[in-house]
């Protein structure tokens, strides 16, 4: 190859770059390691990593199962290993797939349209807010303090920047929206209202009252959605404007927090104000239906800085996944699903409340639920450690007054045994004897714990 | 078809119809376990919350679902196929054993929340990667939170943007050359900052006296990507670093082409104050059709304080932790921690490599280019002679004179087998070809590519119409794109 191009040596070619900036040396990095090595490290560092644990934890990523078919089908090449599905006549294979997920993203948030996905559910919500700036020409967003905090924090980051001040409101003792908060926050300066339901405690929403506040003030309504088995089970927020969904519980694994699968829903009116990859039907030359990337003219690689967002790469590979899942369970399946994770909770909701006060009880919920305790919920937690169970989401951080309140979650993968071990231990009902893993000591409760 | 390729065939491939229509009541592919607590009411616990019906969607059986997909999937082209030469988006392998142990159930299942104290194995890999990371770009601290390139140079605008304004003033503009990538634009607009263009050279490159000209105290950074969008070098790329920091700007790099420059130069040497990484690209994470990628951002010490929430740190026990507390932070940019499941796979990526390995994976790759552009050269127009690094951009002018622009030309690559090069772009090129062949490629794929690039040439000037009604072999042909985005047509619907 080198005689065909002419040179001598490959480093002929790297003779562009200025000698003083070429790099002589090896890099600093671990010498190459063979396929079983790489393997063993691995293994090792999944050790360190809980496994073998039993965990409580929900608020924002959710443990659910993930039946086999989508891993054997989304490992395949043709899969795998295409890019974005620019070339409509190489890529109809991805093309369709997004066409059914953006179908049944719609059915199932009860929204006219959804697109291709985004990065995660944070980025999606803070994008969602922007394309609300976008419809209605107004600089201000009204937020829901019961919005997944780290949601707050990215919203937060990109408001910055974008001059969109942000006003917060509250929730009351049943966990939901402060609506009369809600009223005199929402002025007619405001783009839209966010909120998420079920909320960061697992609550769900009064969709519609939250609606017409906002309707009232000509802001759009954004409902965020962390927990996308809830929609099996819970009536979807047809009055919302815009969905930002999470959809990471649709067989995405945990993977210790991606990726995952944010996408958009909308009503038909809005499509041309929303960010991201969309796929639409249309006929080939000879009358054949296929999929084609449309409305390319709101993205980046045609309209530069003009764009609705700078989104290029989104996650369509996960977003292939959550589709399996969702072609898997289909329209019994998810309500089934649903009903069980809502059953499960229910169970270990009332169990809880026999020895703690289980907060936010006015309101439905759905798999997830909010523990008081006397003691503070990281020693409890670093007990439970002990017992190889993680036990819920110490809210404190987030929400200094919940002081003693941890996030519980159940799913249908938590079985009854779990739950009643898990209240065993976390109440300090195991007799010593059964106590004998390792306890931590006092000052390290905290680290443990976060 | 004409000529008989060497690459590719016509065979059967299945029809499959949309999900929707393969529907009917009482099919199924799923089973719970039987509940062991007691069965709720849920119209008493969710009251009008209660969802009674979920519309449209599917019920199929396993096997409807295996086999439809798998169809769907006969209908791509992929890596796992052949050459997929698309320039500035490194279609490189995407090796196996990265997808066996990002499923190693530990590190599959780890909940992001989970204790730190049972999380070390996931901050390990974090630190690691990190690590490898900075020693390859020569820089000093880095954020693995961005979800994509794009996110990325976001990440990095808002860092420059604090790091502005913690010295009093955030400015105003950022400089990006005219051959640059359409998300730097969109991502300086998202930032909050004014886009002022900057005109290439007749070599190709950032013209240094235009930006000298250019350049004030208004601008805080110049986005440049190194090798730019034509694969070509930037060479005076230090006195840019030098002019943009002699007037208190900073100097941005899209590491979209990193692949030209592992293991041979580090742009922290030469001046970068800043740059995101694409994993999905150099580091052989897979496209996945669309994504997931992951885009890290890489910055000089002086940046170091704004980086996004929370980082990795050694705690003094000398167990690893996350640190949030960090007063100058420009905030979070993702929930979570970034796409760890790309992480895992970029770094099993390095594993393998090793500093031999990954040296000779960006000789390879620059290698190849120059073999490809050997072999076309004169065949197609070549619009810079400049030297090309990992990539090559010829035009589609010789063969515009017959009426076959280089969207006609891809489209024929098609039929021969192989997916089009990127097409069109960049935009300082009329009628681009951009190739991009990575490492990954064996000579005798390379010379199946140079054959049918030159035989399409050849068709152009025996029978352009041919060309120009390419493909003739895939499963459906120039789809209206203008129908689909006149009357959009998003979903489906039952018809009735």
């Amino acid at each position: 190859m080198l005689k065909a191009i002419g040179i001598r040596s490959v480093d002929e070619l790297f003779s562009p770059i200025p000698t003083e900036y070429r790099l002589t040396r090896d890099l600093a990095i671990s010498r190459q390691m063979a396929e079983s090595e790489i393997v063993d490290w691995f293994k090792q560092r999944a050790k360190e990593n809980g496994e073998g644990y039993t965990s409580f934890l929900g608020a924002g990523a959710y443990f659910h199962y993930r039946p086999v078919v989508i891993d054997a089908l989304v490992q395949r090449g043709e899969f795998l290993t295409s890019y974005t599905p620019y070339q409509a006549e190489f890529a109809q294979g991805t093309l369709q797939a997004i066409f059914e997920f953006q179908t049944m993203i719609s059915e199932l948030t009860g929204m006219d349209l959804a697109n291709a996905s985004m990065y995660d559910g944070s980025t999606g919500a803070a994008e969602a807010v922007m394309m609300a700036v976008r419809v209605t020409g107004r600089h201000s967003a009204v937020i829901a303090r019961n919005l997944h905090p780290e949601y707050r924090e990215v919203l937060n980051t990109y408001a910055t920047h974008q001059a969109i001040p942000l006003k917060t409101v509250s929730f009351t003792d049943s966990g939901q929206i402060d609506l009369k908060e809600l009223e005199t926050a929402v002025g007619d300066d405001a783009a839209c209202v966010l909120i998420q339901s079920p909320n960061f405690f697992g609550t769900i929403e009064d969709v519609e009252a939250i609606a017409e506040i906002a309707h009232k003030r000509g802001a759009l309504l954004i409902v965020s959605i962390a927990e996308a088995v809830s929609l099996g089970i819970v009536e979807p927020p047809r009055t919302a404007d815009i969905v930002a969904m999470e959809a990471q519980s649709f067989g995405v694994p945990l993977g210790f927090g991606g990726p995952y699968c944010g996408v958009l829903a909308t009503k038909e009116k809005f499509v041309r104000q929303m960010p991201g990859r969309l796929v639409g039907q249309t006929v080939d030359k000879h009358g054949k239906r296929g999929f084609v990337l449309t409305l390319a003219t709101r993205e980046q690689h045609i309209r530069r800085e003009k764009a609705t967002s700078n989104i290029c790469t989104n996650q369509a590979l996960v977003a292939l996944m959550v589709n399996i899942f969702m072609t898997v369970y289909g329209k019994i399946g998810l309500r089934e699903l649903a009903k069980q994770n809502l059953a499960k909770t229910a169970y270990a909701a009332g169990q809880f409340s026999k020895h703690a006060k289980v907060l936010f009880a006015g309101a439905p919920r759905f798999n997830e639920f909010v523990v008081e305790s006397s003691e503070d919920p990281y020693a409890i937690n670093s007990r439970l450690l002990g017992h190889k169970i993680v036990g819920g989401f110490p809210l404190k951080k987030f929400y200094p007054e919940l002081k003693n309140a941890a996030l519980w979650c159940c799913t249908e993968l938590t079985t009854r045994s779990m739950i009643d071990k898990a209240i065993d231990a976390a109440v300090g009902l195991v007799a010593e004897s059964e106590r004998s893993a390792p306890r931590m000591k006092e000052t390290e409760e905290h680290e443990v714990a976060r | 078809m004409k000529h008989m390729t060497r690459k590719a065939t016509r065979h059967i491939s299945q029809n499959e119809g949309l999900i929707f229509e393969k529907s009917s009541p009482g099919k199924a592919a799923w089973k719970l376990p039987p509940l062991d607590v007691p069965e709720v009411d849920t119209a008493k616990l969710l009251g009008k919350q209660e969802r009674k019906d979920l519309g449209d969607m599917p019920e199929v059986s396993e096997i409807e679902i295996i086999r439809h997909f798998t169809r769907l999937s006969t209908w791509n082209y992929a890596i796992d196929l052949g050459m997929y030469p698309l320039g500035s988006c490194t279609m490189k392998y995407n090796p196996r054993v990265n997808e066996f142990v990002a499923r190693v159930e530990g590190l599959a299942n780890g909940h992001p929340y989970q204790p730190e104290k049972i999380s070390q194995g996931a901050l390990q890999i974090m630190k690691t990667l990190s690590d490898c990371l900075l020693e390859i770009t020569g820089m000093d601290a880095i954020t693995l939170q961005p979800a994509a390139g794009a996110h990325g140079e976001l990440t990095g605008l808002l860092l420059v943007r604090a790091y502005h304004q913690s010295k009093g003033n955030a400015r105003k503009k950022i400089l990006i050359p005219d051959s640059a990538h359409g998300t730097n634009p969109a991502t300086a607009a998202t930032a909050g900052y004014a886009v002022e263009n900057l005109k290439s050279n007749d070599r190709g490159m950032v013209d240094v006296a235009a930006l000298a000209a250019q350049m004030n105290e208004e601008v805080a950074a110049l986005m440049v990507t190194n090798p730019n969008t034509l694969g070509v070098f930037e060479q005076e790329i230090h006195k840019i670093a030098e002019l943009m920091h002699a007037k208190g700007g900073l100097l941005y790099m899209d590491g979209a082409n990193m692949n030209a420059l592992v293991a041979k130069a580090r742009p922290g040497d030469f001046g970068v104050d800043v740059m995101h990484m694409n994993l999905h690209k150099t580091f052989s994470t897979p496209h996945g059709g669309g994504g997931p990628g992951s885009g890290p951002v890489a910055v000089k010490k002086i940046l170091a304080p704004f980086l996004p929430t929370p980082v990795v740190i050694t705690k003094p026990d000398g167990t690893l932790g996350f640190e949030y507390n960090r007063p100058q932070s420009v905030g979070r940019v993702r929930a979570f921690y970034g796409n760890f499941g790309m992480f895992i796979r970029a770094l099993a990526y390095i594993f393998a490599n090793g500093p031999d390995g990954l040296r000779q994976t960006t000789e390879d790759a620059v290698l190849n280019a120059n073999y490809i552009r050997k072999g076309l050269d004169g065949v197609y127009d070549l619009p810079y002679s400049t030297p090309s690094m990992h990539e090559v951009v010829f035009s589609d002018k010789l063969q515009a004179k017959k009426g076959v622009k280089t969207v006609d030309l891809a489209k024929r690559l098609i039929d021969y087998g192989f997916h089009p090069y990127t097409m069109a772009f960049p935009l300082i090129v009329h009628g681009a070809l951009m190739i991009e062949p990575t490492e990954s490629e064996p000579k005798e794929e390379l010379d199946l590519f140079i054959e049918a690039m030159k035989s399409i040439a050849d068709e152009v000037e025996e029978d352009p119409q041919f060309v120009l009604d390419a493909p003739h072999n895939t499963r459906i042909s120039r789809l209206d794109e203008t129908l689909a985005a006149r009357k959009p047509v998003l979903r489906w619907k039952p018809e009735n």
